[in-house]
C-alpha cells in the first residue's frame, strides 16, 4: 500500500530473476499465478471471482479488470487488456505493453484463475506486436472439474 | 394486457417480487423470496404475516394500503433472521385487484447474501447487488492492507524512537532522553530524585589500558547502574563518564542515600579487562524533588551538578544530597567576580 516510483519495478523484476536464476518472463507468470493461488491473498482471488460465474464469463470481465481494482485501491494503475474473441473457445487477451511482461503476468493469472474456475485451458503467449502483448486462450473445457468454492457471502461482513 | 399471466417473466426481471391478491394473501412468491424462506410455503401466506412494515408507518392491515399511490416500502422479515428489506408496492392494474411487491436487500445486502446463501443468480442481470458486495470485499482488503502497513510503520517509527533515545555504547538511554522524561515529571508535579553520576579514574584507564578497555569499563558501569536501581528508574548516559538516573516515587533520603552508596561501591570493585583489572570510582550529587515543587530543568540539573561538586570536592567516592545551602557555599568560592557583585 505503499507508493514506489515506477523504475523499482523492472529492478526489482531483474534482481529476482538473477537471485532465482529464472527468465524474467517465467518470474512474472509466477508472481501472477501467487496472487491468485496463495491463500494469504485469498481477498484478491476472491475479487477475481466476483467478475464471473464461470471461466468464459470471467475473461469477458477482464475488459474492466483495470476500473475495478481502482475502485478497490484509486491509486493503483493496471495497465489496460482487451479480450478479442475468435471464437467461443478461442480468445486473444491483448495487454498493453506500458509494463513489458505483463502479458506472462496475465497469463499466470488466467493459468490460476482457470483452476479455481475448474476450466481447462491451453494458454501461450504469442508475443508483442503493436505496443500490446498477446496471450492467446483455447478453452477445451469450460466445465472440467468442480473448481473451488466460491460463496458470495463468505467474506463480506 | 394483464402482466401476471406470465409470472416467468416476473421472476426473471425481478426474482425478489412476490404477487398478493386485495386481501394480502401471497399468489406468487418470486424464486429469490423462496430460496429465503427455505421449508415454508409462502403461497397463500399473509403478506403481514410474513414481513413487519416499519413505513409507511401504523399499516396493521391490508384495508390501510387501499387505494393509496405506488408505495415505497420498509419492511422487516417477521422470524429470524430479520432482516431489513426495502421495496415497491404496485397495483397490477388492467382488472385484476392484484398487487405486486418488488424487494430488495438495502444496506443489509452483505448479511444477506450469507444468511440465505445467495449467488449471483439470485438476483436480477440488472441488479447492483454483486458489484456492491464487490466494492464491500474490496474496501476491507484494502483497508486490512492499509492497518497492516500502517502497523509496520508504527513499529518502524517506534524503534527509531528508540534509537534516537539511546546511547549506543551501553545501551542506557541518551540525553535526549533524560530531558523527555524530566520535563514529563516536572510537569506531572511528581516527586522524584536525580542522581548525577561522575567516574573517576576512567580517563586513567583509557590511558593505560587503551579506548577498547574503557568502554568495557562504560558497558559494566551501565550493567551495574541498572541492576541496583529498579525497572521503573530510568539510567541515561549524558557525557563521556557522566550518568543521570532519575528514580521516581522515593520515599525517603535513606532509600536515596543506600541506593548511591551500593553503586559505588559495585563500580569501586575491579574490572578485569583482558587479565588487568580496571579501577575507577565515581562521585554523586543528588536532588530530591518533592510533589508539588516546581524547579526548572535547567536549575534542577544545575543543583545536581553543585551536590556533585560537593562530592568531588569531599573527596570523591561519596554521594551529596543537594540543599540550598550547598550553592551558597559553592557560589562563596566561585566565581570572585560574582562573589564580590553579591558583597557590593
Amino acid at each position: 500500500m505503499m507508493r514506489y516510483e515506477d523504475g523499482y519495478t523492472a529492478r526489482l523484476l531483474d534482481a529476482a530473476s538473477a537471485v532465482l536464476e529464472r527468465s524474467r518472463s517465467e518470474v512474472m507468470e509466477d508472481i501472477g499465478t501467487f496472487i491468485v493461488s496463495n491463500s494469504n491473498f485469498e481477498a484478491v482471488r476472491r475479487l477475481l471471482r466476483f467478475g464471473g460465474i464461470d471461466f468464459v464469463d470471467f475473461l469477458h470481465s477482464l475488459d474492466d479488470l483495470d476500473e475495478r481494482v481502482q475502485l478497490a485501491v484509486a491509486e493503483l494503475r493496471l495497465p489496460k487488456i482487451k479480450l478479442r474473441s475468435h471464437t467461443n473457445r478461442h480468445f486473444s487477451l491483448l495487454c498493453d505493453a506500458s509494463l513489458p511482461g505483463y502479458g506472462h503476468v496475465m497469463m499466470g493469472v488466467l493459468r490460476a484463475m482457470a483452476d479455481d474456475y475448474g476450466a481447462l485451458a491451453l494458454l501461450e503467449h504469442t508475443g508483442q506486436a503493436c505496443g500490446q502483448e498477446v496471450v492467446s486462450i483455447r478453452l477445451v473445457e469450460n466445465d472440467f472439474t468442480e473448481g473451488r468454492d466460491f460463496d458470495l457471502g463468505a467474506c463480506a461482513g | 394486457m394483464n402482466p401476471l399471466t406470465d409470472t416467468q417473466a416476473l421472476d426473471v426481471l425481478c426474482p425478489m417480487h412476490l404477487v398478493m391478491d386485495a386481501s394480502g394473501r401471497i399468489t406468487h412468491p418470486g424464486p429469490t423470496l423462496v430460496k429465503m424462506r427455505p421449508g415454508q410455503e409462502l403461497k397463500g401466506k399473509q403478506f403481514l404475516d410474513l414481513f413487519e412494515v416499519k413505513r409507511p408507518h401504523a399499516i396493521l392491515s391490508m384495508r390501510d394500503f387501499r387505494g393509496i399511490a405506488p408505495q415505497k416500502l420498509h419492511l422487516k422479515l417477521r422470524d429470524a433472521p430479520h432482516t431489513a428489506l426495502k421495496g415497491i408496492m404496485v397495483q397490477a392494474g388492467g382488472d385484476t385487484d392484484q398487487i405486486i411487491v418488488n424487494l430488495r436487500f438495502g444496506i443489509s445486502i452483505v448479511d444477506g447474501v450469507r444468511d440465505f446463501a445467495l449467488t449471483n443468480a439470485d438476483f436480477a442481470a440488472t441488479d447492483l447487488a454483486i458489484e456492491m458486495l464487490y466494492l464491500v470485499e474490496a474496501k476491507t482488503a484494502a483497508m486490512e492492507a492499509s492497518y497492516r502497513l500502517n502497523t509496520r510503520l508504527q513499529g518502524a517509527k517506534i524503534a527509531a524512537e528508540e534509537q534516537a533515545y539511546t546511547d549506543t555504547l551501553t545501551g542506557l538511554k541518551n540525553r535526549r532522553a533524560l530531558n523527555t522524561v524530566l520535563n514529563r515529571l516536572i510537569e506531572a508535579r511528581s516527586s522524584f530524585a536525580v542522581m548525577h553520576i561522575d567516574l573517576d579514574y576512567l580517563k586513567t584507564v583509557n590511558d593505560t589500558l587503551g579506548h577498547a578497555a574503557g568502554d568495557h569499563v562504560l558497558q559494566t558501569v551501565a550493567r551495574i547502574m541498572v541492576d541496583e536501581t529498579r525497572a521503573q528508574d530510568l539510567v541515561a548516559r549524558v557525557g563521556g563518564d557522566e550518568f543521570t538516573v532519575v528514580l521516581p516515587d522515593v520515599r525517603s533520603e535513606d532509600i536515596l542515600r543506600r541506593v548511591g552508596k551500593r553503586i559505588i561501591e559495585r563500580l569501586e570493585e575491579p574490572m578485569p579487562y583482558q587479565g588487568s583489572d580496571c579501577r575507577i570510582s565515581a562521585s554523586i550529587g543528588t536532588v530530591w524533588i518533592q510533589s508539588g515543587d516546581t524547579p526548572t530543568l535547567e536549575d534542577l540539573l544545575s543543583d545536581a551538578d553543585v551536590a556533585l561538586y560537593a562530592s568531588k570536592n569531599a573527596g570523591r567516592a561519596t554521594q551529596t544530597l543537594y540543599t540550598p545551602e550547598l550553592r551558597d557555599a559553592a557560589n562563596a568560592v566561585v566565581p570572585p567576580g560574582k562573589d564580590a557583585d553579591r558583597s557590593a
